[in-house]
């Protein structure tokens, strides 16, 4: 499984990253981690608010740190 | 604390507020104490700034909390999806007018400023209606608000609040009118933007409140210490430089004050919070109101990274024009306020 944090350097973007590695690396979760900072690949996601977190492909919030469990659901597949 | 608002949102948010009444009638009773109490010399010049610090501090604070709350609660009703869509299909005009008002209560935070930008561009949005949100945004914000009403009453705050949607509307529209979408850097129309289907979920009232205290949580974390510094600064002023030092400077009688004060206010960055209680000293001390309102606009609805964030996407020109005409717009309404208030 992949999941992008998509922005460019925002503190919110941040802390979102930190947030997602630090749940795959806890739970220990086959996920891939990536942050995407490039203004036209976030952008083709078609979000207007950063961070944008997208799972497989698919944009699951964008403009807001999610809770931890609803991210836990999200990065288990399960949801 | 967390786990009672969870689970009983409206009663322990009544609650609060209560307390919130009572704290705030007591606010100066508490500072006279607190100044009676160190033992302070009546009426030194160290005493008047302590007891502008001790009361003005609390009150800011808990002001700040409650119209950020209130705001927190409005903005659960607007998201930028939900204004991109209503803004869609809008002539100029009309649309320089929503995209003002919406700008007012849709969420916004300049590090999005690009992915915002790019999005109403290419969904159709016109240039000038995208500017006129651009420009309403950062400039009539709930931090700016609450300081003026809190430091000068609800009339100066409802003027800004007037005067900045104005700004924004007109210069949206000339921004519109003079058709500079070609100074747009090429890439922008190229780039197909996708569409996210972010689901549009129902939002429960109990889930506004707690968007509320998050509002709170995260803005008043961030501003407190602007506003602290500033009122200090303030108290300085307040009690030490002496009355009507302002007047030659920044007083009706200079015609020039107004586009000086705009033009030291454009680089400067600064948000409300640290900005207001300074204007606020330096009003008491003879500067014009009209003057004071120009810079502050200048300071927070223009700024400098904002403008670097924006060379991205626009060329020279448009970021000349869009900041010569909210500039200009800026040093009418102080005119205006100088006029006015006199």
């Amino acid at each position: 499984m992949k999941v992008q944090i998509l922005g460019s350097g925002c503190a919110k973007c941040k802390t979102l990253e930190g947030r997602v590695r630090q749940l795959a690396a806890k739970y220990q979760l086959p996920v891939e981690v990536e942050k995407v900072t490039d203004l036209q690949e976030i952008i083709k996601y078609g979000i207007l608010t950063t961070p944008g977190l997208v799972v497989d492909g698919v944009v699951k919030s964008a403009g807001s740190i999610p809770k931890d469990d609803q991210l836990l659901l999200w990065m288990k597949g399960t949801s | 604390m967390r786990k009672l608002l969870e689970k009983y949102p409206v009663t322990s948010t009544a609650i609060l507020f209560l307390l919130w009444i009572i704290l705030y009638t007591a606010l100066q009773l508490l500072a006279d104490a607190a100044v009676a109490l160190a033992g302070l010399p009546q009426g030194a010049h160290l005493t008047e700034a302590v007891r502008f610090f001790v009361f003005e501090v609390p009150k800011v604070l808990l002001l700040l909390t409650l119209i950020v709350f209130a705001v927190g609660i409005i903005r659960s009703y607007f998201s930028p999806e939900r204004t991109r869509k209503m803004l869609g299909g809008k002539k100029l005009f009309a649309g320089n007018v929503l995209a003002s008002l919406l700008g007012v209560v849709t969420p916004f935070c300049s590090c999005s400023a690009i992915p915002l930008f790019l999005g109403f561009v290419e969904s159709g949005i016109p240039l000038g209606v995208t500017f006129s949100f651009l420009i309403a945004a950062p400039m009539i914000n709930e931090v700016a608000l609450v300081l003026l009403f809190g430091l000068f009453g609800w009339k100066t705050a409802l003027l800004y609040m007037s005067t900045g949607l104005l700004i924004a509307m007109v210069s949206g529209y000339i921004i519109g009118i003079l058709k500079l979408e070609k100074y747009v850097e090429p890439w922008v129309y190229e780039t197909k933007a996708g569409h996210s289907e972010l689901a549009e979920e129902k939002i429960l009232f109990p889930e506004r409140i707690s968007a509320g205290f998050d509002a709170v949580v995260e803005i008043v974390s961030k501003v407190w210490i602007y506003i602290v510094i500033g009122i200090a600064v303030g108290a300085g002023i307040h009690g030490y430089v002496p009355e009507n030092f302002m007047a030659g400077i920044m007083g009706k009688g200079a015609w020039w004050s107004v586009p000086v004060a705009v033009l030291i206010g454009v680089p400067m960055y600064s948000n409300a919070a640290g900005i207001i209680p300074i204007v606020q000293a330096l009003l008491e001390k003879g500067a014009s109101l009209g003057t004071v309102l120009a810079f502050m606009m200048a300071v927070i609805g223009l700024s400098l990274p904002e403008t670097i964030i924006l060379k991205k996407v626009l060329k020279l020109p448009l970021i000349f024009a869009f900041v010569g005409i909210v500039a200009a717009g800026i040093i009418i309404v102080g005119y205006i306020f100088n006029f006015v208030y006199s």
